[in-house]
This record gives structure tokens, C-alpha cells and sequence, in this order.
């Protein structure tokens, strides 16, 4: 297998609080092909997010690395991160308070372009935005606009338009539709979808909408109070989700059909435990309809169940029943 | 002969709405709800004809301020003397001076004029100082936040426990008897050479300057902090913008507008500090005028000549209100969701 564009070994996140340890983003093995998609998905709370940002490194992570290319990219002096910064970019998933209220579209676009210290002349950064805003569908009516003027669909294009600037070549998409319409999240995937093609983008899809990440993603990493509890190419996930887990996430997923009415919701019990000193083991395990003694004894590992689909349970592997 | 390029531009519009339709910056945006405002409207005048006052105060006074006329000391016109009836048996008439003469018979009009000047230059002063000393000091510790931020603020807070009008008190005595009798050539003959050359306004400013950034100093340290968390912020992170450039093209543009307010609102409290000061002796060098030393004078003689302190005080009081009421509608216009709160 080819080196994979961005891989994580063991990447931590812990939050010191009052009670101890939050463990935010705990022990993180995740690896995304070049130009391919990596859909993460989990509950509010889980730490999706934060596992954004911490690969970005605007979170400072506890431990662990972060492979760009083979490189940890933790161990990278301000001046390399400086550089690194072009070939990661975001785009966040509330497009109201992630653009600069006080700059033109102009200004928003051309800012990565005038941060990453290259120097264009007016001209040429000219055409550089109107290129840009033209690739994220923007028509170049609006380069003077102020963000206030604009609706979420358009301000989301910014936010797309202002992560392309740098040509880089790994996004991570937080949530980037969530709030948006309906008929305007088709409009942001399929041109997330388009400039993938076009450019050979690589993505990390943070969501909690599973329809969203069926459409856009190649591969799925499930994730449960922190830690990563299922991961594998979308097909084998959708088709045959391995963690109870993952069961109920997808079971969860309204059918439209009447013969799907007598289906019976798979629902999980319990509320999620708090990821403040999670005790060892299983963190599913206080919910899970399968839990035996052996769930909360000692860390799981993931394990490889069939090729390329591992799942941190139990239920699977070696101890199978 | 016609442009195809921009031909193509204009029928890529959105269906017949014309291209050229101006656009409004946030900032005109505001400035258009700001002329809406009556109030503002007519702080905003008053303040325009005091500006325009003060600087042709030499063409708009009928006499130097330092002109005395003993023999007309004390005088008053006619419709003075109709207004405060009880000056009859007092004041002598005398209608060459069109709001009386002060106890030397100097012309109270030409010395509110250039009154103006000592009231303005402080109103324009005192917020430069307190902007820059409070925005830097606030911006770094919102900014860095933590320890740094910990440090900083309680520095403020004591600052802030110390009486303010005290504090000045003591430092314009303390400074007015140091620089008193320098040695020509050293650091305190040319701080006093300044100060005499600006009719002893330098320390007042500093006097102003050392208290009045502390406010400045928490209000943005707040905004900032509130600023930072926003997503945008993080953005600028994520395309490589230091924190300098996140700084100055990121926070402040959208914390400018609190500032600016609360900057507006705090220029009557400088006005009438100079006059005050001015007003126990501590200001501006005799006989430079000033409405403070002026409201002083008159004062002393309050029962007898009362427009002798009515007239500046009312000059003092109408630019206090202007202030208010620009302050008022500009918080008004910069920010909408907050109208009618205080």
C-alpha cells in the first residue's frame, strides 16, 4: 500500500479540568490515501471536532504524531508549521462566525494568499481571486461585498474559496454543511465533491449527518467518547456496521419506505459517560446490550476483523463467541 | 468602441439589477443610521462650530483674552443686567463687552472662545492617550491570555482602587513643584519649557493619560477576549496569518466600534476633569482661559456678578452634552441591538 497522505499514531488530546482528565481525542490511529475522503462521524461531544483541530495543530495535541507525508508535522518548528499551514487548511461549520464580518469577500479571499507572505501584485492577485471565487461559484459581483450581505450558502463558498487559496492539499471539513439548508447542502457537498476531482483534494469530513458522510465519504472512522471505535471503507460500514455502537448510529438512519415501518429501532439505553477519567476499557461498555466482564477489563485494541475494517470490541476477533 | 470584457461582465449579473448599485461598508452603513439620529446630529454640530470656534478663536474674539480694561472691570451690557436683574445695583453698564468683563475687565466672550480651545484640545488629547496606552495594554493581555493576562489585570485593578481625581491631584502638585525652577539643559527644563509653551496643558494631559487608559485597557482586553474565540480567528490561524496580522486585521476591526463609543462617552468626563482642575488651581497657566478657572473666578463672585460663572459654565455644560449625545448615537449606530440600553 502507498504512504498515506496523513496518518495519526496514537494522537491524545487530554483537557486539564476540575475533575481530572478529559480525554477529548484519545489514542487516534487513522491514516486517509491521497485524494480520498475520510468520513468521521459521532455523536455531539465525542471529539470529532477537536481531532480536527488537533491534526491542524490549533489545539496543541498531548501526544502522539501526526504523519503528513511520513513527516510529524508535531515536531515542526513555527517556521516549518508556517509552511506546513499551505497544505492543510479548514473549513468550519458555521459560516457566519468563521468569516471576518469587517472584510470584503476581496479581502477574505486574498488573505491566505497575503498571510503565506507571497507577494502579488495587484493584478495578479486580482485574477487570483476572481479565479477562486469563480471555481467555488461565486459570481464576481460580490468581490466588494461584506460577508453581512451574503446568505449561508454564499458565505460558505468564501469559507471554501479561502481554504482552496493556498492550493492545498488536505482539508478538513468540520461539519461544513450542518447549518445550512437542505437544497444548499447539496450545493457545498457536490462542490466539495467537484474541486475533490479537480484538484485531487484529500478530506476529512467531520459530521454527524450519516447521509452526508454515505454520500461524500471513501472511508468511515466511528467515533465514541474520544477514541475511535470502528473504522473501515464506507461500504462494509453501511453494510455491516461490527460495533453495537455503530449499529445504533446507522440504525438510526430514517428509511424511506413503507415496508420499513415495522422496523424496529435499534435505540441504545443510558446517556453517554462522562469522558472526564474514563475508566478502563470498553467506553461503550455502560450502554452496550452486549456487555460482558471482559469489556472493562483492561484497554481493546482495534482489531482487523475482515481487510481494511478494524473495530475496537469484544465481540470480535481472538475472544469471538 | 465597446469593451467585450466587460460586456460579458455586466449581462453575468443577476437578471437586470445594475452592477454599479453601491455598495455600503459597515461603516457607511453606520454612519447613515448615525444621521438619522437627531441627538447625534446636533452634538455632532455643536461640536463642529466649538471646533471651528477654537481654531479662528483669534478672528471670532473681539479682544485678546488677556486685554485688561480696569476701569471697565466688573461691567456688563444691558441684556445682562435685564437677565440677572440682581446685578443692577453692582455692575456697571458698559455694552463694548457682549457678555460682561470679568474683576480685571476682560472680555468674558473672548475668553470662553478661547476657552474652547483648552476644553477641545483636551477632548481630542485625552482619548488618543487613554486608545493607545488602554487598546495595546488590553490587546496583549486578551490576546495571550493566562498568566500574562492574570498579571496585567490586577496591575489595573490596583490602579483602579487608587482615587482617580486624587491621584492626579498629587502628581500635578508633585510635577507643578519639580519642574518649578529647573537648570536649563536637563530633562525637567525642557518638559517645563513644554509646558509653559502649551499653557501648562502638558501635564494635565499626562495627568488624564495615566488614569484614563485603565478603563480603556479592561474594555478591550474584554472584546478581545470575546473576539478570539471566534471562528474566524482560527481561520486566520489555519492560513498562516501571525499574531500581529491576526491582531490588527482581525480582532481590532471588529472591537473598534465598542471603543470608539466608549471613547466618545468618556471625552465629557476629560473635559470636565481639565476643568476642574482648573477649577482648584491646579490647570492651565493665568491667564490662559480656561472654562474651568474661569467658572472659578466667577464663582467668588457669584452673588454679585453671577454671568461671570454662568456663561462658561453653560459653554462647559452644552459641549458635555454634545459629546453625550454624539456618543449615544454613535453606540446607537454601530451597534443597533443595543438601543436604548445604557
Amino acid at each position: 500500500m502507498n504512504q498515506p497522505l496523513l496518518q495519526t499514531v496514537g494522537l491524545k488530546k487530554y483537557y486539564k479540568v476540575k475533575a481530572g482528565e478529559l480525554h477529548a481525542v484519545d489514542n487516534i490511529n487513522l491514516s486517509i490515501q491521497e485524494s480520498q475522503t475520510l468520513g468521521v462521524v459521532g455523536e455531539s461531544g465525542c471529539g470529532k471536532t477537536t481531532l480536527g483541530r488537533t491534526i491542524l495543530r490549533l489545539v496543541p495535541a498531548t501526544s502522539g504524531q501526526i504523519l503528513f507525508r511520513g513527516e510529524n508535522i508535531l515536531e515542526y518548528s513555527g517556521k516549518q508549521m508556517h509552511e506546513m499551514r499551505r497544505n492543510m487548511q479548514i473549513v468550519f461549520q458555521d459560516p457566519y462566525s468563521s468569516i471576518n464580518p469587517r472584510m470584503t469577500v476581496y479581502n477574505i479571499i486574498a488573505e491566505p494568499i497575503r498571510s503565506s507572505g507571497t507577494r502579488l501584485e495587484k493584478q495578479n492577485m486580482d485574477k487570483r481571486v476572481r479565479k477562486l471565487m469563480d471555481t467555488v461559484g461565486l459570481a464576481s459581483r460580490l468581490i466588494k461585498a461584506y460577508p453581512h450581505e451574503l446568505d449561508g450558502g454564499r458565505r460558505q463558498r468564501i469559507g471554501v474559496a479561502r481554504a482552496l487559496a493556498l492550493n492545498p492539499k488536505f482539508i478538513v471539513c468540520d461539519e461544513p454543511v450542518s447549518s445550512l439548508d437542505v437544497s444548499i447542502q447539496a450545493q457545498i457537498l457536490n462542490l466539495l465533491m467537484d474541486l475533490q476531482d479537480e484538484y485531487g483534494l484529500t478530506y476529512m469530513f467531520i459530521t454527524h449527518d450519516l447521509s452526508v458522510v454515505k454520500h461524500i465519504s471513501d472511508n468511515i472512522a466511528v467515533m465514541y467518547l474520544g477514541e475511535c471505535v470502528e473504522h473501515g471503507p464506507k461500504d462494509q460500514i453501511f453494510a455491516n456496521p461490527l460495533h453495537p455502537y455503530s449499529q445504533a448510529l446507522l440504525s438510526a438512519i430514517p428509511v424511506p419506505s413503507l415496508a420499513a415501518r415495522s422496523r424496529k429501532p435499534y435505540l441504545i439505553k443510558g446517556e453517554v459517560s462522562s469522558p472526564i477519567n474514563p475508566k478502563p476499557g470498553c467506553r461503550f461498555a455502560p450502554r452496550c446490550p452486549h456487555v460482558k466482564p471482559i469489556c472493562t477489563q483492561g484497554e481493546l485494541e482495534l482489531k482487523e476483523v475482515t481487510p481494511n475494517h478494524f473495530v475496537r470490541c469484544t465481540l470480535y476477533g481472538s475472544e469471538k463467541p | 468602441m465597446t469593451n467585450p470584457v466587460s460586456l460579458k461582465n455586466i449581462r453575468a449579473g443577476s437578471g437586470g439589477v445594475p452592477l454599479t448599485q453601491k455598495r455600503e461598508s459597515l461603516w457607511g452603513d453606520a454612519f447613515r443610521r448615525l444621521l438619522r439620529n437627531r441627538a447625534a446630529v446636533i452634538g455632532g454640530s455643536i461640536i463642529i462650530i466649538l471646533i471651528l470656534v477654537a481654531v479662528f478663536a483669534d478672528q471670532i474674539a473681539i479682544m485678546h483674552y488677556a486685554k485688561q480694561n480696569l476701569v471697565a472691570n466688573n461691567s456688563a451690557p444691558e441684556w445682562v443686567l435685564k437677565v440677572f436683574s440682581t446685578m443692577r445695583p453692582y455692575a456697571q453698564v458698559n455694552n463694548d463687552y457682549p457678555l460682561g468683563a470679568d474683576y480685571a475687565g476682560r472680555d468674558l466672550f473672548s475668553r470662553i472662545v478661547y476657552g474652547a480651545r483648552i476644553s477641545l484640545t483636551v477632548a481630542f488629547i485625552g482619548p488618543i492617550i487613554s486608545l493607545i496606552i488602554g487598546v495595546i495594554y488590553g490587546s496583549i493581555s486578551g490576546f495571550f491570555g493566562g498568566r500574562v493576562d492574570n498579571i496585567m489585570m490586577r496591575i489595573v485593578d490596583i490602579l483602579y482602587a487608587f482615587p482617580q481625581l486624587l491621584f492626579i491631584i498629587l502628581m500635578l502638585a508633585f510635577f507643578r513643584s519639580t519642574f518649578a525652577k529647573p537648570d536649563p539643559g536637563t530633562f525637567t527644563y525642557t518638559m517645563s519649557q513644554l509646558d509653559s509653551r502649551l499653557g501648562g496643558m502638558l501635564f494635565i494631559f499626562i495627568g488624564i493619560g495615566v488614569t484614563a487608559w485603565e478603563t480603556m485597557a479592561r474594555l478591550t482586553r474584554g472584546q478581545v477576549l470575546a473576539t478570539r474565540e471566534k471562528e474566524f480567528v482560527e481561520a486566520a490561524r489555519t492560513i498562516g496569518s501571525s499574531d500581529l496580522r491576526i491582531m490588527f486585521r482581525h480582532i481590532l476591526p471588529n472591537i473598534i466600534g465598542p471603543l470608539v463609543v466608549a471613547e466618545t462617552l468618556a471625552i465629557p468626563g476629560y473635559i470636565s476633569t481639565e476643568a476642574f482642575l482648573s477649577f482648584i488651581g491646579l490647570g492651565v497657566n493665568p491667564p490662559t482661559p480656561s472654562w474651568g478657572s474661569m467658572i472659578s473666578d466667577g464663582s467668588a463672585v457669584i452673588r454679585t456678578y453671577p454671568n461671570q460663572a454662568v456663561f462658561p459654565a453653560l459653554a462647559l455644560a452644552i459641549t458635555m452634552f454634545a459629546f453625550n449625545f454624539l456618543g449615544d448615537g454613535l453606540r446607537d449606530a454601530l451597534d443597533p441591538r443595543l438601543r436604548g440600553t445604557q
